[in-house]
């Protein structure tokens, strides 16, 4: 009822003039019968009833709450002003709508990926173990983090109780085959302990997780993830309890685990146990690291002691294997960290830079707003002689600010509902990315950086219009300079911090830029262009023999070639910048034995058939390729690569001499040739690599062919993967790519950082010179009079010119130089993700110098120019 | 509000409201009504000012006080009638009783014991 009153306050006004009607009719009425005049009867009633505009105005009051009224004058006031200037309006708010959109949007992506807890019980508890190499070399890319060799991990179970529980799992792959006529398909893969679930705490949706007897070798239970229960089976309940064939072989579907559950990454399709792919053997081994262990904290233990029990553990393992790769230490790392490893660095990077941009926007709208509350001065000096309080003025201005930043804020949120999608499938390598959206704490920031940016832009130039020289403001002449001088030198002040922001920005941006350069333009050491890459891995119950392996390799090898188009084809198990693909570690039996305590030698491992060096160019230094003879019993031969030769056969020739890499327990393995180097992973130093027959009796199953073809490689995708199915109906292929395209994709990230930091830059000094060339046009404006005067006088145009635009380049040269000397600051933080770029790179600093001076000058240029070509009659009258 | 007898309005403020419920008692009545009857009963002390007649009357309606009505005057002209509702009633005990105390204090601490106590 009373809230309601209100609304109503018009009706309740109106009844009270009829009210006050009848009361002067009912008084006059009484007068008149107590004999007065008409004329007097009307007077002395009217004296009686007093102001009824009082009347009125009293009745208002009591039916208004004051402040939102107040508020909603404001706003109302606001809104008419901003719309009487529709040019700044709309500038101001899609600068805040770009701003805050950013903001927002790169907000969503770092909650998702490093403050959102997993859903697991308890995630706090939860860390990674990771082994840990003490010597420098192993930590020179930073803390190293390796992976568990299985042995390892049985050991740390079993001899130490600092953790309730450590689980383990590794990744795999598998051909999913067709059931009823669906397409076979590659599925990810991870295999995890059978302790995993429960020590996450993962109830699964459908069926159970599994059992301690299923994790065995050639135990045959699997889960399917919410993802593939769904795309491929229906979302079917039933599916638990049947079977479903992965390489070929039946696999009892045990249970679905729930939808949220995308741990460790949105690819893994189906999870089997830990040992029940593996060969017994390979749980013996400490040196064969590929398994990642999660322990859950006892609320008893602290970590530190519970990580010094398994280090205990790791270190007696070291002594005992003394001359194999096995870790001294061991190192935790909580489970979101692990997660975000790559990512976490560039995010942060692009949250400073976003912060920066959002910096410029309000130094910028502050900046406009200066302006404006300059131009009106004299309303605000009359305004506050007539008695208007200093904080009903600033609430006024505030509100301005604050519409913008509203408006700004709400075309920002709608943007970054677009980008954030965007940049979620833009960023490879983003954890969880299928969980990143915009929610109501999303909002919640959103609505929070509205206000702030609305207090931040609005505060100054409310603050500084509203001083107390309420008489200087109205004695000055509105166009003479004296009395805005300390606004315009706000203005300025504002703009050097802008363009020094902006610089900032810029040197960053540059510096990603470059070593984005440097990385595409990185040497491969083999051809690029041109090459179709395709991936398949060859069931080993099918093709049990090394036979069997051999003939499908050649046999489509061979159709591939007499393909019209195709100019050479090769097998291998990871083709050049496609990432780490595995490293053994070897001894040299001509040379003496290694000393206890030292690192065996080590190298990256490779498998490639006889086309391989020569269709992927790769040159050959000495010896010879392999050939078709190096095959089953005669394969036991080498190609090292020349970082190899340099690293370990210094001075020496090692054509002839052997490799006895002991985890394969074949005895020697004689080098027959050295070839040039290939970079593994853009962006990172060479290794040594060793490549061994592929027609030597592999037990390798993932492979990659690549097809080197005289056009666009990409149109002979389908005749390639016909030939396969021609060979092999069952087997899926996938990552079908130029190899181009496969590098690219590993540098998507650096691309994409420098991309979006550019963005920002580039934004940024449009809106820095915007700024600056608001700040001049006003200036001019200003001092019109002065210059009217000083070209009647006899001034050259120009002088004038010179004058006004040495006015203007004043903050830009300024704010250069601060930005320049906090750029430099600024770049040691990103130093880590730059490649092959100092972060003091002078050419960087030459060019944001150059650009910006440049841009500068420009912004400034047209209201100086403008300025040198008043009509000194015009700029006289103007007064 | 009071003009004759100039005591502080502050004072008074507040039993404006609980004089046109006392007002009401008798049946309804108009503005103007209301206004002459607290005239003629305080014996011409009490001038009440349309300025805060009608607001207080708005007043205490929106609070469900008094409830009005559109009707005919004494002399046959439209008029506005309040008249008191239940709730209005109520709320003219709780504000005599308060009154009778606020007055019975003030009276002992000017010394006016024996009065006041013989005017309750």
């Amino acid at each position: 009822m009373s809230w309601l009153r209100f609304f109503r306050r018009r009706k309740s006004d109106a009844e009270l003039q009829l009210e006050m009607d009848s009361f002067i009719a009912e008084e006059i009425a009484e007068n008149t019968a107590r004999g007065m005049m008409p004329e007097e009867a009307r007077r002395r009633a009217r004296i009686k009833m007093g102001d009824p505009q009082k009347a009125r105005e009293t009745l208002w009051e009591q039916n208004t709450f004051s402040a939102f009224d107040k508020g909603w004058r404001d706003l109302k006031y606001s809104a008419r002003t901003l719309l009487r200037t529709p040019g700044f309006s709309l500038i101001a708010v899609t600068v805040m709508a770009l701003c805050i959109g950013a903001a927002t949007s790169l907000f969503t992506i770092v909650r998702s990926v490093l403050l959102r807890p997993m859903p697991f019980r308890d995630p706090d508890k939860l860390v990674m173990v990771y082994e840990h190499f003490r010597s420098a070399t192993a930590n020179q890319d930073g803390f190293n983090y390796n992976v568990v060799a299985p042995a390892d991990y049985y050991d740390w179970r079993a001899q130490t109780h600092g953790f309730e529980d450590m689980a383990v799992m590794r990744r795999w792959r598998f051909n999913l085959s067709g059931q009823s006529g669906e397409l076979p398909e590659v599925v990810d893969a991870q295999a995890g302990s059978w302790n995993l679930f429960p020590l996450l705490g993962v109830q699964p949706a459908y069926g159970r997780t599994f059992t301690e007897a299923e994790d065995s070798s050639g135990g045959d239970a699997v889960m399917l993830t919410w993802s593939l229960f769904q795309r491929r089976f229906g979302g079917d309940p039933t599916i638990v309890g049947k079977q479903i064939h992965l390489d070929g072989k039946p696999w009892v579907v045990v249970g679905v685990l729930p939808a949220g559950f995308t741990y460790p990454d949105a690819k893994i399709q189906v999870w089997i146990t830990y040992r029940s792919a593996l060969a017994p053997e390979i749980l013996q081994y400490h040196d064969h690291h590929f398994s990642r262990v999660v322990a859950r904290i006892r609320p008893d233990v602290s970590l530190a002691d519970a990580i010094s029990q398994v280090g205990a553990v790791q270190y007696r393992l070291h002594m005992q294997y003394l001359n194999n790769p096995v870790a001294e230490d061991v190192a935790p790392r909580s489970l979101t960290d692990d997660l975000a490893r790559d990512v976490k660095k560039p995010l942060l990077v692009l949250m400073c830079a976003v912060v920066c941009m959002l910096l410029i926007g309000c130094l910028n709208v502050a900046n406009l707003l200066v302006a404006r509350s300059a131009a009106r001065q004299k309303e605000v000096a009359v305004r506050s002689a007539l008695g208007a309080q200093r904080f009903t003025l600033i609430r006024e201005q505030l509100t301005e600010s604050l519409l913008i930043c509203i408006g700004g804020g709400g075309a920002g949120v709608a943007l970054s509902f677009a980008t954030t999608r965007w940049l979620a499938s833009a960023w490879k390598d983003l954890p969880s990315a299928q969980s990143i959206h915009v929610d109501g704490t999303v909002l919640a920031f959103a609505c929070g950086l509205v206000f702030l940016s609305a207090a931040m832009a609005g505060l100054l130039p409310a603050v500084s219009s509203t001083g107390k020289q309420v008489l200087a403001a109205l004695q000055s002449s509105s166009r003479t300079a004296g009395g805005s001088r300390p606004r315009t030198a706000l203005r300025k002040w504002l703009l050097t911090i802008e363009i020094a922001v902006t610089v900032v920005l810029l040197v960053g941006a540059g510096l990603l830029l470059k070593s984005f350069l440097r990385l595409q333009g990185t040497n491969l050491g083999c051809a690029t262009d041109h090459v179709l890459t395709l991936s398949y891995s060859l069931p080993t119950n099918k093709y049990d023999k090394a036979e069997k392996a051999n003939a499908f390799s050649e046999a489509l090898v061979e159709r591939v070639r007499a393909l019209p188009g195709v100019r050479s084809v090769a097998v291998g198990s990871v083709l050049p910048g496609e990432g780490y693909g595995g490293d053994d570690v070897f001894t040299i039996p001509e040379h003496p034995p290694v000393k206890p305590g030292d690192d065996l030698p080590d190298a990256l491992y490779r498998r490639a058939d006889p086309g391989y060096f020569s269709a992927l160019q790769i040159p050959l230094l000495s010896g010879r390729f392999f050939t078709a003879q190096d095959r089953t019993e005669r394969g036991n031969k080498v190609i090292v690569s020349s970082q190899l030769a340099r690293q370990y056969f210094p001075g020496e020739n090692p054509i002839g001499k052997h490799l006895r890499p002991p985890a394969y327990g074949k005895g020697d393995y004689e080098i027959v040739g050295v070839v040039g180097d290939t970079v593994w992973q853009v962006g990172q130093p060479i290794k040594a690599t060793m490549y061994f027959p592929l027609l030597g009796g592999s037990s390798e199953v993932g492979l990659t062919l690549a097809v080197r073809t005289a056009g666009d490689p990409l149109s002979i995708s389908i005749p390639v993967q016909r030939q396969i199915a021609a060979l092999d109906p069952d087997l899926p292929v996938s990552d079908v790519l130029t190899l181009e395209q496969a590098i690219g994709d590993s540098l998507g990230n650096a691309s994409f950082s420098a991309t979006v930091v550019l963005a920002f830059a580039v934004l940024s000094l449009v809106l820095a010179s915007v700024g600056l060339y608001g700040v001049l046009s006003y200036l001019m404006t200003l001092r019109m009079t002065e210059l009217g005067i000083r070209i009647a006088l006899g001034a050259q145009r120009e002088e004038l010119l010179r004058l006004m635009l040495f006015d203007g380049m004043k903050p830009a040269v300024l704010g250069l130089g601060f930005g320049l000397v906090a750029g430099a600051a600024a770049t040691k933080a990103i130093q880590s993700i730059l490649f092959e770029t100092k972060p003091l790179d002078p050419a960087v600093f030459v060019a944001v110098a150059t650009s910006l001076l440049l841009v500068a000058t420009l912004a400034c240029l047209v209201p100086a120019w403008r300025a040198s070509r008043l009509n000194p009659m015009q700029a006289l009258r103007a007064e | 509000m009071v003009k004759k007898a100039q005591p502080d309005a502050e004072m008074l403020k507040g039993t404006m409201d609980m004089m046109i419920l006392r007002t009401l008692v008798g049946g309804d009545a108009h503005g103007h009504t209301i206004a002459k009857i607290i005239e003629r009963t305080s014996e011409d002390v009490l001038e009440v000012e349309q300025g805060s007649l009608y607001p207080a009357l708005h007043r205490l309606e929106d609070r469900g006080w008094v409830s009005s009505h559109w009707g005919a005057s004494e002399n046959n002209r439209k008029a506005k009638f309040y008249r008191l509702t239940a709730m209005g009633r109520k709320q003219l005990v709780r504000e005599t009783d308060r009154w009778r105390q606020m007055t019975r204090a003030i009276g002992l601490v000017m010394g006016e014991e024996a009065e006041a106590e013989g005017g309750l």
